[in-house]
């Protein structure tokens, strides 16, 4: 075997009222590609953020080859030869590419042989990348170019990456994997945290899996069936949504040409979409972050205006009608961020239950609110979609984020919508609740609705949608059946490799 | 050390506690600072607190508890609609003497016809003045998105210069031999807002108070509007999901306490106050914005924070005079009562925890 990298020993990290590790172990070897897996909240966050100085264990030790290893903030980490790629970019949009690197150095060489280090580091690892562009017209693809190549500037050992492929096409998974086999072979080691476990067994060698804090076990990826990597996961069996044959009915909702320019500076526009919902049918609609999900979704609630012949409901133009009205008519939304737009995060459930219940429960009369009724639909919502919490009157803040979805999702499917447009339905919420959330989208088409799901799930929206479409760059591409699509095709409607290339070894 | 966590949900407990705890703090505070300033602080405390209740003279101040705390109640419950949905209104002040003026307007108009109609006019006149005087705040945010609290605050400045410029001029007195200021409108039975019971203080502004306060309590917790408000508030994206159109809502609260600020200024010229001077304003508009955080935007609250506040400015001028207290120092402790508040507000939603070691 190779030599070990760093090795990990009993780190155990407890916060108020929550243990994030307990006696975690792990060793990683040079060279290696190491999987570190776990449901949200198993702890792997923690974990790398210990390794990376900015938490610090409360016992446990590590060894960085061979030698104590201790960082007490990031500049010892990167001094020691770590370095990581956030899965949220900390990138300034009006700079370029050059200036955010250099921002994130200690000390910065000049700017012209910054630029030429750039250039030579993006040609030898396959990643394009001019140093002079504006970051605010990158891709989000190229902005993780600009992350990786941040750290690769610094010769890392060890480069550790979180949910580095949310972001890509896959296409552009494919591209990065190159880069990162490129690395191995170099010697570089790569902690790899993800939970698409069909990409792991592709890419890594090792694989640790952390359940509520501990080590459950280790596994060699591509000698171990996917579903036993998810149940060791989760824990208990996975139950898979069940499909029923649908009868397809009458188009519910149409969108026809819909252009609506982009509200914010650095959001996307709309472009000419056209696409149709028929009863009974769930669209699934892909695409990478920030190609206009967010303003498909507004449009389509009424928080935007759009031309009111754009968006049509039974026929009717709508495009111009407020949110009320369309919920009055049996269109309905679940928008993306839980805390702050789909829920009120200091007001109780039953006041969030009010939030879009109003309309269609007779939650008021002649405006004037009907507490008990209110109080009412929260308890049923709360009953049937199993969300844990100890009451009604508990603020929406103080749930975990997959109670919060299981209660926003749930809200909506209790009004009995005839169209449901849902934007990442199951994000950031654990598998159990996740296949809950779908089974709940899939019954509700098999009664008859519309669903419209916005995801970046590409397995989710292969397992429940009908036809799938994909957002890129603010165009919605033709809806193809999903059964018979293959990976390729899925990716080119996305955007295919926005202009990568594989690396050149 | 001393740590700060943030508890999962707002403790109901503190919420209610806060207040209490602010005033405590402050009359301690307040104490240090007068007998650095070498009075007795215990007296000065008591003078403030409990002379102007339960002193032998008391039946003279107590009137004087609700004359000072009617208007302070009328303009918060308004401006407190518009906090909690992060509406700034900090110019009740200008919209108060705008109410003044136009209600003594009407009056003056009258003068000297004795109609049943004439107050009826004046009130409506004064809600007007001061809904107009907030409507260009409201209408410059929504068309061109101007910040509220500054053009809100800079028109308190012309109202004052308006109100000089009608108590020389225009409403003038013709019989006040040259002297600023305009008739009396306590001298004019028709306008005249007078106590309707004698010698208790009770005049048509306590009831609109009273009244307000009733209104904004079935509004936020019955109402779909007052929901709405609170949602913006809380969750302005949300918000706009549930259906609120933001518009509208600055529309409504800016309009809703300029009118209270307004009709509170119509009832002060017509009644306590009685003349359009140019020191007619006494600042009720700025005090209110401390009566609204004091009774932590609730309607109830307001109503008792409004009663401690008159409180202290009648207990504050018998300190003044008895005691001989600058009335700076009366000043600052009032800021205090606010400083003191704001910073206790944490509680509600953090807790604070002595900080152990870190392992290292």
């Amino acid at each position: 075997m190779t030599e070990i990298l760093l090795q990990i020993d009993g780190l155990t990290k407890a916060y108020p009222g929550v243990v994030a590790n307990a006696d975690v172990s792990l060793t990683i070897r040079k060279g290696e590609v190491h999987a570190l897996l776990g449901e949200n909240g198993a702890g792997k966050s923690t974990l790398v953020k210990m390794i990376y100085g900015l938490v610090k264990p409360d016992s446990g030790q590590m060894m960085l080859r061979g030698a104590p290893y201790a960082p007490a903030q990031p500049r010892a980490a990167r001094a020691a030869g770590v370095a990581m790629v956030f899965q949220h970019f900390s990138l300034f949009d009006a700079l370029d590419v050059a200036e955010n690197i250099a921002l994130g150095m200690e000390t910065p060489p000049p700017m012209r042989s910054l630029a030429q280090q750039i250039r030579q580091v993006s040609e030898t690892y396959g990643l394009p990348l001019d140093p002079y562009r504006t970051v605010g017209e990158l891709s989000a693809g190229e902005r993780q170019r600009v992350e990786i190549i941040r750290c690769l500037l610094q010769s890392p050992q060890l480069l550790i990456m979180d949910e580095p492929t949310s972001v890509l096409t896959p296409q552009e998974v494919e591209i990065l994997f190159e880069t990162l086999r490129k690395l191995t072979a170099e010697g570089v080691a790569i902690l790899y945290i993800s939970h698409k476990l069909e990409e792991i067994r592709a890419l890594c060698d090792a694989a640790t899996i952390l359940r509520l804090g501990r080590n459950v076990g280790t596994c060699v990826p591509a000698e171990t069936k996917a579903r036993d990597m998810a149940e060791m996961m989760v824990g208990s069996t996975l139950h898979t949504p069940e499909r029923h044959p649908r009868a397809m009915g009458d188009v519910l909702l149409a969108l026809d040409n819909l252009s609506q320019p982009s509200a914010s500076a650095f959001g996307t526009s709309l472009k000419n979409i056209t696409v149709s919902v028929q009863a009974g049918e769930i669209l699934g609609i892909g695409g990478v972050a920030g190609n206009g999900q967010d303003e498909l979704l507004a449009v389509l609630s009424g928080e935007m205006q759009a031309p009111a012949k754009a968006v049509q409901f039974l026929g009717q133009p709508i495009g111009q009608a407020s949110p009320q009205a369309r919920r009055q008519m049996g269109l309905l939304c679940a928008p993306e961020e839980r805390l702050g737009h789909a829920a009120a995060p200091d007001m109780s459930l039953t006041e969030n239950a009010l939030l879009t219940g109003a309309q269609r429960q007779g939650l008021a009369s002649r405006g004037f609110l009907k507490w008990g009724a209110a109080r009412r639909f929260a308890e049923e919502i709360i009953a049937r979609f199993d969300v844990r919490t100890p009451g009604p009157d508990v603020a929406a803040r103080a749930l975990s984020g997959g109670n919060l979805q299981k209660f926003v999702i749930g809200r909506e499917v209790m009004q009995a919508p005839k169209v449901l447009v849902v934007n990442q339905p199951t994000w950031g919420v654990d598998a159990a609740a996740a296949a809950a959330i779908r089974q709940a989208l899939l019954d509700l088409a098999a009664g008859g609705a519309a669903v419209l799901v916005i995801s970046q799930d590409l397995d989710e929206l292969m397992e429940i949608s009908d036809r799938f479409a994909a957002l890129n760059e603010g165009r919605l591409s033709a809806a193809k059946p999903t059964a018979g699509l293959s990976v390729d095709e899925i990716g080119l409607m996305m955007g295919g490799a926005h202009g990568m290339e594989v690396a050149h070894v | 050390m001393l740590r700060l966590e943030k508890r999962p949900q707002p403790s109901r407990l503190w919420t209610y506690l806060t207040p209490v705890l602010a005033v405590v703090l402050t009359m301690l505070c307040g104490g240090v600072l007068f007998a650095l300033l070498g009075k007795d602080p215990v007296l000065a405390i008591r003078t403030i607190f409990w002379e102007p209740l339960f002193s032998e003279f008391a039946f003279y101040y107590r009137p004087q508890l609700l004359v000072k705390g009617a208007p302070l109640v009328l303009i918060a419950i308004g401006l407190s609609l518009g906090f909690k949905a992060g509406i700034w209104n900090i110019g009740a002040e200008g919209q108060y003497i705008i109410g003044a003026l136009c209600g003594a307007g009407v009056a003056l108009a009258f003068y000297p016809l004795e109609a049943a109609f004439i107050f009826p006019l004046m009130v409506l006149a004064g809600g007007l003045g001061g809904w107009a005087w907030a409507m260009i705040p409201a209408i410059l945010k929504v068309r061109f998105g101007t910040n509220e609290i500054l053009v809100s605050l800079m028109l308190v400045y012309v109202a004052e210069q308006l109100l000089a410029s009608m108590s020389l001029g225009l409403l003038k007195n013709p019989q006040g031999f040259g002297f600023p200021g305009s008739r009396n409108l306590q001298q004019y039975p028709s306008a005249h807002n007078a106590e309707l019971l004698a010698g208790t203080g009770m005049h048509w502004g306590v009831v609109a108070a009273l009244i307000a306060v009733i209104f904004a309590y079935v509004l936020l917790n019955r109402h779909m509007l007052g929901f709405h408000i609170r949602l913006t508030g809380d969750a302005p994206r949300a918000a706009r999901f549930a259906g609120v159109s933001p518009t509208r809502l600055v529309l409504f609260c800016l309009g809703v306490s300029g009118a209270l600020a307004g009709l509170a200024g119509l009832f002060e010229v017509a009644g306590p106050s009685g003349v359009v001077s140019i020191d007619f304003n006494a600042g009720y508009g700025f005090t209110a914005i401390i009566v609204a955080f004091l009774g932590r935007l609730h309607p109830v609250g307001i109503l008792l924070a409004g009663g401690l506040m008159a409180l202290t400015y009648v207990g504050g001028d018998i300190a003044q005079s008895k005691l001989g207290l600058p009335k700076a120092a009366i000043q600052l402790f009032q800021g205090m009562l606010l400083f003191f508040l704001l910073a206790v507000d944490l509680t509600t939603n953090y807790r604070i925890r002595a900080r152990r070691k870190e392992a290292s």
